[in-house]
């Protein structure tokens, strides 16, 4: 739904300065908790960041709105802190426990929702999301409103304590920074334009004999497969799954991190996702004008800044030097 | 006396809120068919234009005393019209862009209402005071029916049948359908197709705010009273598909008897039940049960 630059220019040029832009982010995060930066605001910021970028990759260049990715968030969530509190299994395995879970629910909730397409693919994902919350709302493991707390974080490997705040954050930054690499590369990728062939203009793609159902339904799942790295990471980060990351405001919330910064650019969720965590935290003591405020940019998104703040930019830069 | 080992009383009872809560899945749905069919936007505000409907019909009350049946009139009237206000300002500037930033705007604009609404009367409900006219119940013989609730069932029969009647059987509705199908032709014979987006937009809007009104005497009048509502409603549309009015009728005012029935044998599910409907609607026909993809 949101154009794409021109595939014209010199991409070899532009994978470059892609990469040399993500050297840049990377090394500005590696040394933020030392420029005074708290590293649990970080961490958070940096969950959020990927949750918006696998978000991005079904919207911005897959063209689906999904309303109901809290639901792969959550699910993950949940799963990775009972794994490492009841069953105390160690972060890796937890980790990855919570990301199968949330692909498998991927599979089933994709193959359900492309039978639709636009709206109504936005209306089921909400829907099916919001049956996922109420599942969760009343099942036993899930400890309902109290969420399950004081999730121990572990070794990871049985190395690396995960306990003490800066090994944690160098650890998701690691993962942050591996996921945005992948999900650069399945986006420059043959399966990347094949699906924003289907963005563009689905019939002319099946003409073509591409099966546009199977191109959708692969990005969802690993749209959903990546949310759910996002979700379980964020599990141990706060030592706690709860109720917050199933439902439906959350789905909203990623919506806008990646609208604010940009659909369909590869920057854009990680700055949206900083800029909403950042003004969230800012607006802590302000109750329910936070909701207020974040539906005001959602508005002034969708009137006047539909790009984002990384599309804008890269719009004016283009023009500066066109 | 008991059915399959269920108390008829409990029911009957569980019925009859099944049959309350259809009707507002059928007016709420049919309101965004109607908007749907003609803007091609899926109105996200639909639940807080619900809950406004509600608020509306208590400050008449509280603050200038005026009573129900003028709230079923004004209430509708008043929410209508801020839907005028919000279409000729935001909405019709995204017509010419996909369909889904018009479900963003109206997302957006959800969040700002429940925001505002929240911040002066907090989560908790305020109550409605029930008219005096509907103070006590029928006796069935089987179980009671207590008189405002008949008048909620009756009522939106009449407001539904009322919408159907508009749009398939007079001119002015004969107007509307041909808009959907090719505004710029229906333009071209002199109608002022922009002037009617706008009012059907109000018009969608004062229907859910009538039935918030409708609502206010039995739920509490709560800022969140829509939030949760429009979603059920969504899962609904999904399942009766878009395509037919009497569709939109039919599936509200079944799956509120279903989720009550739910709710009598298996009240763990009673929640979901609307949700596993719409998942295997999906795997059986996937336009809805009264839906032509379009």
């Amino acid at each position: 739904m949101a154009g794409g630059s021109s595939a014209a220019a010199a991409p070899a040029a532009r994978r470059g300065g892609v990469l040399a832009a993500t050297a840049v982010m990377t090394a500005l995060l590696a040394v933020a908790p030392f420029l005074g930066v708290y590293p649990v605001f970080l961490m958070k910021a940096l969950c959020f960041a990927l949750f918006a970028c696998a978000f991005n990759l079904l919207i911005g260049f897959g063209g689906l709105l999904s309303f109901g990715h809290a639901m792969f968030l959550g699910t993950a969530g949940y799963v990775c802190a009972h794994a490492a509190k009841e069953w105390g299994w160690p972060p890796e395995a937890a980790i990855l426990a919570g990301t199968v879970a949330a692909t498998l629910l991927g599979v089933v909730a994709g193959a359900l929702a492309i039978r639709r397409q636009g709206i109504y693919f936005a209306m089921i994902t909400l829907a099916l999301a919001q049956m996922m919350f109420f599942f969760y709302l009343q099942a036993p493991f899930t400890h309902g409103e109290d969420g399950i707390q004081a999730v121990p974080r572990g070794r990871l490997f049985g190395v690396l304590d995960l306990s003490h705040t800066l090994v944690m954050y160098y650890v998701v930054l690691a993962i942050f920074v591996a996921a945005f690499l992948f999900i650069y590369r399945i986006v420059h990728s043959p399966f990347g334009q094949v699906l924003k062939a289907i963005r563009e203009n689905e019939p002319r793609a099946i003409s073509l004999g591409y099966d546009a159902e199977r191109y959708k339904l692969l990005a969802f799942i690993i749209s959903a497969s990546l949310s759910g790295l996002a979700g379980a990471v964020k599990a141990l980060v706060f030592q706690l799954a709860s109720l917050t990351d199933v439902h439906w405001t959350m789905s909203g919330e990623v919506v806008l991190m990646t609208l604010l910064g940009g659909m369909g650019t590869i920057f854009g969720p990680v700055v949206g996702a900083f800029a909403i965590i950042g003004l969230e935290n800012y607006l802590a003591g302000f109750g329910q004008w936070v909701t207020v405020i974040t539906g005001a940019i959602f508005v002034v998104c969708v009137l006047a800044f539909r790009r984002g703040i990384v599309g804008e930019l890269a719009a004016w830069w283009a023009r500066r030097k066109g | 006396m008991d059915v399959l080992g269920i108390p008829t009383q409990a029911l009957f009872g569980q019925l009859l809120i099944g049959l309350i809560n259809g009707a507002f899945y059928a007016m709420m749905s049919l309101g965004l068919a109607v908007i749907f069919g003609l803007l091609n936007i899926i109105n996200f505000t639909h639940g807080a234009q619900y809950m406004m409907g509600a608020f509306c019909a208590w400050f008449l009350l509280e603050r200038a005393g005026i009573g129900y049946w003028w709230s079923l009139l004004l209430a509708p009237v008043i929410v209508g019209a801020t839907g005028v206000v919000i279409e000729r300002t935001m909405l019709s500037r995204l017509y010419q862009l996909d369909h889904l930033y018009g479900l963003l705007l109206t997302f957006g604009l959800a969040l700002i209402i429940q925001g505002v609404f929240t911040n002066y009367y907090g989560s908790s409900g305020q109550p409605y005071r029930l008219p005096e006219e509907f103070a006590g119940a029928f006796n069935l013989g089987f179980m009671f029916l207590p008189k405002y609730r008949a008048w909620v069932i009756v009522a939106s029969l009449l407001v539904c049948f009322g919408t159907w009647f508009v749009i398939e059987r007079t001119k002015l509705g004969s107007y509307l359908r041909a808009a959907t199908e090719n505004p710029a032709l229906v333009q071209a014979f002199g109608v002022n197709v922009p002037r009617m987006i706008t009012l059907t937009y109000g018009a969608g809007v004062g229907l859910a705010a009538l039935a918030g009104v409708m609502a206010a005497p039995i739920y509490s009048v709560n800022p969140q009273m829509g939030a949760n509502l429009i979603i059920v409603v969504f899962a609904v549309v999904v399942i009766g598909g878009m395509g037919s009015i009497l569709g939109a009728i039919l599936t509200g005012f079944g799956l509120g008897v279903v989720e009550g029935l739910t709710k009598v044998f298996y009240p763990e599910a009673s929640n979901t039940v609307i949700f596993v409907i719409m998942v295997l609607v999906l795997l059986v026909k996937p336009a809805g049960l009264f839906g032509k993809e379009r």
